[in-house]
């Protein structure tokens, strides 16, 4: 008899203390964010859509050696004599012209290895990740472009004229030293 | 004729005049048509509510697309209900097929002819009324048992024989307790059990023999909660075992006379819970029964206190949902059989007792002292958890500013 009134007295209370907790969170504040109409601004280093800067590439192929799920193809060319130098940003000459650069996004794994080795940083991943489509083929994204207006002089040439010029050309992607 | 007819008559008295048939038509049809209104768009209201509640109890923010705050969101729903394609699968009992949501209906639909809304304001007053409304409201389970049986599925089946358990244990407990306010007034009338409770909330079954009443309440409440197959007691539909239980083959309009009927029910249970324990249409003080007290024209407030004493305990019911895990059937049995009923019987037998007695004919000496202090502790607390909670938002709202992301909108 004691221990069935401590029962039903027990099944009782514990119904009050579990509704007083509901009761509470009945006014706590909602933590849903309405995903279409606000969103969080993810921090800077969010690893989410590449981007290619491709007036910035110098063809060196290391982005493509690094990617562990091969989601990157380039295509380069000798650049011919007769056309003018042109440089990087970062003060590498650009000797490979750069014909095809192309990364399936459906296939890229955010995994950031490709950023590292690029000498000119001109691949970097953004903090954009709403890119969603219906075709596939909508994920594949062609960053070499025609119109590309490149650097027609050294940038380090004017604050320090007397430096050789950048490393090693970079030649082949072959031929380039490992990262 | 009935309640209606009198107040139709004090309307407009040349009403008296007319033939009998249209007496009868008229004093039938109009509480039929309110009432049916009122069952039908109540629920649109009642599931609002209820999701809103429930997300909020979970920090969500609940239906917020449709319409400023999501407020249409239920109607959406009812549109699409309606015009979805009602799907008969193969090997189903077509006819019992389609009775048996309406026959749920029924059970759910009929007890509202005897609710009283006020002195006159109630379709009308069966001497049997309380009987009447447990009778009635049965007939929903033959229904549940029909849509179970009809479906020619296995899970529907068990969902419909677990409902039919349950009610039969749960019909013995708040049969027991609804004759402890019927032995206190001796009548079966809902009117007539309403004002045996008049003169204000001290007065109010509930905080008659004090411990005693209240425990009748907890255990009427239980047992009618267990009765409209609602969580924690919902077995009968357990999603995470029966598929939807004997709803599983519906779809569209069926299906969602299925639902209105379990809002309507549970309108009707808190209804006559409040009529049996909280003094039904009655006002926590009698100045505030009418408009009045405020110098207005004696307009009976009746049906605004049960409103907000069914909502009040519809409240609770839901607040019980998002509270408690579904019972397994062993548990729910053994709250039937073990605890509910040995509650029901002792409560019947020492109130039976009490009543007889001369000095506790009306309550024990100190009833009157025990109504106003309970509900302000009761209350009071609820307001103090209440304003921790916002405090404690602040506290979180400040942290927040501090490390979280932004937001942009």
């Amino acid at each position: 008899m004691r221990e069935w009134l401590r029962n039903v007295w027990e099944g009782f209370f514990t119904v009050l203390v579990g509704m007083r907790i509901t009761w509470r969170h009945l006014f706590t504040k909602s933590v849903t964010l309405q995903y279409p109409s606000e969103r969080w601004t993810l921090p800077p280093r969010t690893r989410m859509r590449l981007f290619m800067k491709y007036e910035d590439c110098i063809g060196c192929g290391q982005c493509v050696r690094a990617c562990p799920v091969n989601c990157i193809s380039l295509k380069t060319e000798k650049r011919p004599a007769d056309k003018p130098p042109i440089w990087a940003a970062t003060g590498q000459p650009i000797k490979l012209d750069v014909t095809v650069f192309d990364i399936d996004m459906s296939l890229c794994c955010y995994c950031n290895l490709c950023t590292y080795p690029c000498p000119t940083f001109c691949i970097y991943m953004t903090p954009d990740y709403e890119f969603a489509s219906r075709d596939l083929k909508e994920h594949l994204y062609r960053f070499a472009k025609k119109d590309a207006v490149f650097l027609t002089e050294d940038p380090k040439k004017k604050a320090a004229p007397a430096a050789p010029a950048a490393p090693a050309a970079p030649g082949s992607p072959a031929g380039a030293p490992g990262a | 004729m009935n309640a209606t007819y009198a107040w139709l008559v004090s309307l407009v008295p040349e009403i008296a005049g007319w033939p009998a048939w249209a007496v009868v038509a008229l004093s039938a049809t109009l509480p039929a048509l309110a009432c049916f209104t009122f069952m039908s768009l109540g629920p649109i209201v009642y599931v609002y509510a209820e999701r809103k509640i429930s997300a909020f109890m979970q920090d969500r923010l609940g239906p917020m697309r449709v319409g400023p705050y999501g407020v249409l969101q239920t109607i959406a729903d009812t549109v699409k209900l309606l015009f979805k394609e009602a799907i008969y699968p193969k090997g189903v009992d077509r006819k019992l097929f389609v009775i048996a949501p309406l026959l749920v209906n029924v059970g759910a639909f009929l007890p509202f002819v005897v609710i009283p809304w006020g002195a006159r304001l109630q379709p009308a007053d069966l001497n049997v009324g309380i009987f009447y409304v447990s009778a009635i409201s049965a007939i929903s389970t033959v229904g549940l048992i029909m849509a179970g049986w009809a479906s020619n599925n296995k899970y529907a089946l068990f969902g419909a024989m677990r409902s039919a358990a349950q009610i039969v244990s749960y019909e013995i407990p708040s049969l027991l307790i609804i004759l402890v306010p019927v032995m206190l007034v001796g009548s079966l009338s809902l009117q007539d059990l309403t004002l045996a409770q008049a003169g204000g909330l001290p007065h109010w079954f509930l905080f008659r023999y004090f411990p005693l009443m209240p425990v009748a309440f907890v255990s009427f409440f239980t047992a009618a909660l267990a009765e409209t197959n609602r969580a924690p007691f919902d077995i009968p539909e357990a999603e995470s075992e029966l598929v939807a239980g004997f709803h599983t083959e519906y779809s569209g309009f069926f299906f969602s006379l299925f639902f209105l009927a379990e809002y309507s029910e549970m309108f009707v249970v808190s209804a006559v819970a409040s009529v049996l324990f909280l003094g039904g249409y009655l006002a926590p003080h009698p100045l505030l029964q009418s408009l009045a007290f405020l110098g207005l024209p004696a307009v009976g407030l009746g049906w605004f206190w049960l409103w907000w004493k069914a909502w009040a305990l519809m409240f609770v019911m839901m607040w019980l949902r998002w509270t408690l895990p579904r019972t397994r059937v062993d548990q729910l049995m053994y709250v039937a059989w073990k605890v509910l009923l040995p509650i029901s019987l002792a409560l019947v037998l020492v109130v039976g007792g009490l009543v007889l007695i001369p000095a506790t004919r009306d309550g024990f000496f100190w009833d009157a002292w025990v109504g106003w202090p309970l509900t302000l502790v009761v209350v009071g607390f609820l307001f103090v958890v209440m304003l921790r909670a916002l405090q404690w938002n602040r506290a979180r709202d400040r942290q927040m500013a501090l490390s979280a992301p932004q937001v942009s909108r």
